[in-house]
């Protein structure tokens, strides 16, 4: 193993150079406009355009929810996996990749089609306030109703992980001869022994919401993703310092998530 | 007695057993229902509309496999061999980048490295979408900076193609076969090599016989996960190209938006439906070589 190796510097630098390029190319974008020298216009106005805030704090507000809707589902089912109900805990392993085997633009196919039922079949009934609600502009709950199935695989892997480390059982049974009640095992001895996996979970479902896009766009709302695409046409730096910008927010997130709960190696990108 | 006692949950009389099993199935009914109702529903929709045609006159529904045919038929077959095309092509390239890339940082002895490289790659795999778009085209687009400077133009470059996308999806497709496959390479022992050197192999036959045979489960299972992470992408490509590429996911967003004849909508959801059986064929693929891979690296 002590060889010098000559290939291995020329592909890491060509990968280096591959990676990196269009990141300070997109940096130079911004900052140096043709006819304007060099100008930091594109990062002072960020947060005076119109819909920056908003569309911001819509996709934070989604991600926070989707991030406490998926985990109060998931987690008390994956503990109660760990101690007992075997015969469930293969349901739960299918169910928890089936959104990995539908597209999230087939997926939107048939929300769409669902949401469609609303004005078609159900206008008389009380269920139509139901879809009017879903669909309210100011806060689209279909959306987090969308982003929880889609984080089901990567919540699923980074809990089950987490779960393995520990030995669930043993732990409940321990608080739970102390007199804890179930609650109380729960949150005070199983969740703070979770503590990685939880965070791991909440990053991952936080960086998959920021930068959603498909749904959002094809339902009609405009969440960050959206905005960012819908400011391009009229202002390309802005929309490439905005894109820069939340990479590195991304990045900072998904670095600190790996400083914290170990790498996760195995999250799968959908572009 | 002894089921009163559980009743009231006296932690010390009852069978840990009994105590345990009521909890266990009723932690996950939650989870169940909300997949049912927020995946189960749209799923089935998909299906149902998928073989459903509505008469413009009468509106009346009924059952047909017409919007299948349809939907791989002209312009839509040309979308889907046009995204089985561009998902093949990048995810082969991928995975023969990836290669050497993860090799090198496998053998390399600086930890640094390796740990910088496989953060990196976790980071840069769960990366795709429009930001990734726009860094490209700013770039490499028309007045992308590169473009600019270098007068690619001239040249004959447009990243507005089939080979720009494939330059842009190697961007999240390289990291994620970097991820697949690091394992298994680590999963390769020196002793092999090593054994293989004694018996007179060469670095070669080595490879030949040895260290591919073992790596090809992970491979090819890389190859297919990347070809299923290329066919369902969709942001990039819409951010970027617009429709100047043919592409299945660009088709179904063109249908549902009604930017096309009405009418479409079932032939969208027709063509969704293509996508979950190439999906679904992925990941029966993907599952046994997976496993089979995951014995090499125990």
């Amino acid at each position: 193993m002590a060889r010098l190796n000559p290939w291995r510097w020329v592909v890491l630098s060509l990968a280096a150079l591959y990676f990196l390029v269009p990141l300070a190319a997109s940096v130079i974008f911004t900052v140096d406009v043709p006819g304007q020298g060099v100008t930091f216009d594109a990062y002072t106005q960020i947060v005076s355009t119109e819909g920056f805030v908003s569309s911001l704090l819509l996709s934070l507000g989604l991600a926070g929810a989707t991030i406490a809707v998926v985990l109060l589902l998931m987690v008390p089912a994956m503990v109660a996996l760990r101690l007992g109900a075997p015969r469930l805990r293969p349901v739960v392993e299918v169910v928890c990749a089936l959104p990995l085997v539908v597209p999230p633009i087939a997926f939107v196919a048939g929300i769409s089609t669902v949401l469609k039922w609303g004005p078609e079949h159900l206008s008389r009934t009380p269920l139509f306030q139901t879809f009017v609600a879903l669909q309210n502009p100011d806060f689209p709950f279909v959306l987090v109703l969308a982003y929880v199935v889609m984080a089901l695989p990567f919540v699923h892997r980074a809990l089950d992980t987490g779960l393995r480390a520990i030995d669930v059982p043993t732990l409940v049974e321990a608080a739970r001869s102390c007199g804890a009640s179930w609650p109380q095992a729960l949150v005070r001895a199983v969740l703070p022994n979770l503590r990685g996996a939880l965070l791991n979970s909440a990053f991952l479902t936080l960086a998959l919401v920021l930068g959603e896009f498909t749904v959002a766009q094809l339902l009609g709302f405009r969440p960050f993703a959206v905005w960012i695409y819908s400011v391009a046409g009229s202002q390309a730096q802005l929309s490439v310092a905005v894109s820069v910008l939340s990479l590195f927010v991304t990045w900072a997130l998904l670095l600190a998530l790996a400083g914290v709960g170990g790498r996760n190696r195995t999250a799968a990108s959908r572009g | 007695m002894t089921t009163t006692l559980t009743g009231v949950d006296v932690v010390t009389a009852a069978s840990p057993k009994r105590r345990r099993r009521a909890p266990g199935w009723l932690a996950v009914v939650p989870l169940l229902a909300f997949t049912a109702i927020a995946f189960g529903i749209p799923a089935l929709a998909m299906l149902d509309g998928a073989f459903t045609v509505k008469d413009p006159a009468t509106g009346a529904t009924s059952y047909t496999a017409e919007n299948l045919t349809t939907s791989l038929q002209g312009a839509y077959l040309t979308a889907l061999l046009g995204s089985v095309k561009l998902s093949a092509v990048s995810a082969v390239i991928a995975a023969a980048l990836g290669l050497p890339l993860a090799q090198a940082v496998v053998t390399s002895r600086s930890r640094a490295l390796r740990e910088a490289v496989l953060t990196a790659s976790g980071v840069l795999a769960n990366f795709g979408g429009v930001p990734l778009a726009f860094a490209f085209v700013a770039t490499l687009g028309n007045a992308g900076v590169l473009t600019r400077h270098l007068g690619l133009t001239d040249k004959g470059w447009d990243l507005y193609s089939f080979w720009g996308l494939v330059l842009v999806y190697l961007y999240f497709l390289i990291p994620l076969m970097v991820l697949t496959i690091t394992p298994a390479l680590e999963g390769l022992r020196s002793q092999w090599r090593e054994a293989a050197q004694n018996n007179g192999a060469t670095a070669v036959q080595y490879w030949r016989h040895i260290a591919l045979p073992v790596l090809l489960p992970s491979l090819l299972g890389g190859l297919v996960l990347l070809f299923g992470s290329a066919f369902a992408a969709y942001a990039t490509a819409a951010a970027m190209v617009g429709s100047s590429v043919p592409l299945v996911t660009l088709q179904i967003a063109d249908a549902i938006s009604g930017n096309v004849l009405v009418g479409q909508e079932n032939v969208a959801l027709a063509l969704s439906l293509d996508m979950v059986l190439v999906a679904g064929l992925v990941m029966a693929v993907y599952l046994p070589l997976q496993r089979r891979s995951a014995r090499w690296l125990a």
